[in-house]
């Protein structure tokens, strides 16, 4: 993949992610009005095929962005090339994938 | 401002194999005193050792670039009055190019990437052909005037923080350059600037900081030129055309 498609892949994924920040900061101010607890949160989650899909995308989108963004940090903040910087950023983003995806499936399953 | 005989100028020395170390010298002060006039009187009257470079003396050959005072100058124009920092001035070579000698950057990576950023003339027409007229009030004319005044002095490269992280970075003025030239209508060929300015070190890693715009001695807003080079990359991979 190319420094340009990276930088599409991170600017389409930002332009995804907007509105899932939007109406996941939304719903928790809304939703903690009168106090909160796990059990209502899975009540509403679980089952969802709405939120299933929501926080799954989102995941996703976070997992992209922010891999590219840390190869950048890492190249010039870090000193890595080529390779490593490459393996190291992959390594971080599918661990991203699969905490999100395994807090995504438990709350939504 | 108080009157002051001499002004203490500390100058970088040093180079490859000889570890870079300040030297301090005191200058007379005159009313009137650009940097350059100071570097030089330290090369004629103090030390005749001192590697520096410049040619034209009035801010129009580019050659002159010096940090002062841990900022990118060109040093013919700037007055010493603009820069002293109590009584004291410290001139060193251009940050992010290796050093030469002394005050002398080696200017090679620089205009490498010129080259890179496919910085030169693709012709629409042969020389038998007759000259193309450009109307001088078009949008993309005016973004390409907005650009070639550029002096080449490096400045805004030196400037720059992403050149500084990341080696491989085309730099400002290499972009700029591009950007004009993607606006000539006298350039036949803009997917190869496009697709030179779209790989490792292109357009794409600048983060827009605005140093380069912050700093240019001329005026010119680099940082401009590569949010443009960004857009149309990016309009191009939408199938978009110009």
């Amino acid at each position: 993949m190319s420094e340009f498609h990276l930088y599409m892949a991170q600017r389409l994924s930002a332009l995804v992610m907007a509105p899932f920040v939007i109406v996941h900061i939304g719903v928790m101010i809304y939703a903690i009005q009168g106090g909160l607890s796990a059990a209502e949160i899975l009540g509403r989650t679980q089952g969802s095929a709405f939120w299933f899909a929501f926080y799954g995308l989102f995941v996703v989108a976070v997992s992209i962005h922010a891999t590219i963004g840390l190869r950048t940090i890492l190249g010039e903040w870090a000193g890595l090339r080529g390779g490593a910087r490459d393996a190291v950023s992959a390594v971080i983003g599918l661990g991203l994938l699969a905490l999100g995806a395994q807090a995504v499936w438990a709350v939504t399953a | 401002m108080p009157e002051r005989d001499h002004l203490t100028v500390t100058v970088q020395r040093g180079g490859p194999g000889a570890p870079m170390r300040p030297q301090t010298f005191e200058v007379p002060a005159y009313d009137n005193q650009t940097v350059l006039d100071v570097v030089s009187w330290i090369q004629q009257n103090a030390d005749p050792t001192l590697t520096y470079r410049f040619a034209c003396r009035v801010g129009m050959c580019g050659s002159c670039a010096m940090m002062v005072n841990g900022v990118p100058r060109w040093t013919c124009r700037t007055h010493v009055s603009k820069v002293l920092d109590g009584n004291a001035i410290e001139v060193g070579p251009l940050r992010n190019l290796p050093v030469i000698k002394d005050l002398a950057a080696d200017m090679d990576p620089f205009f490498d990437k010129w080259v890179s950023a496919e910085g030169m003339h693709h012709p629409t027409r042969t020389r038998d052909d007759a000259i193309e007229p450009i109307d001088p009030v078009t949008m993309e004319r005016q973004e390409a005037n907005a650009g070639i005044e550029c002096i080449n002095c490096s400045v805004c490269y030196s400037a720059c923080d992403t050149v500084a992280g990341n080696p491989d970075y085309l730099g400002p003025a290499a972009l700029q350059r591009a950007w004009t030239l993607y606006n000539d209508a006298k350039d036949a060929n803009k997917d190869a600037i496009l697709d030179a300015v779209s790989g490792k070190g292109g357009c794409h890693s600048c983060h827009s900081m605005g140093s380069c715009t912050t700093y240019c001695p001329n005026e010119l807003d680099p940082l401009s030129a590569i949010l443009g080079l960004k857009r149309a990359t990016a309009k191009r991979f939408f199938g978009g055309r110009k």
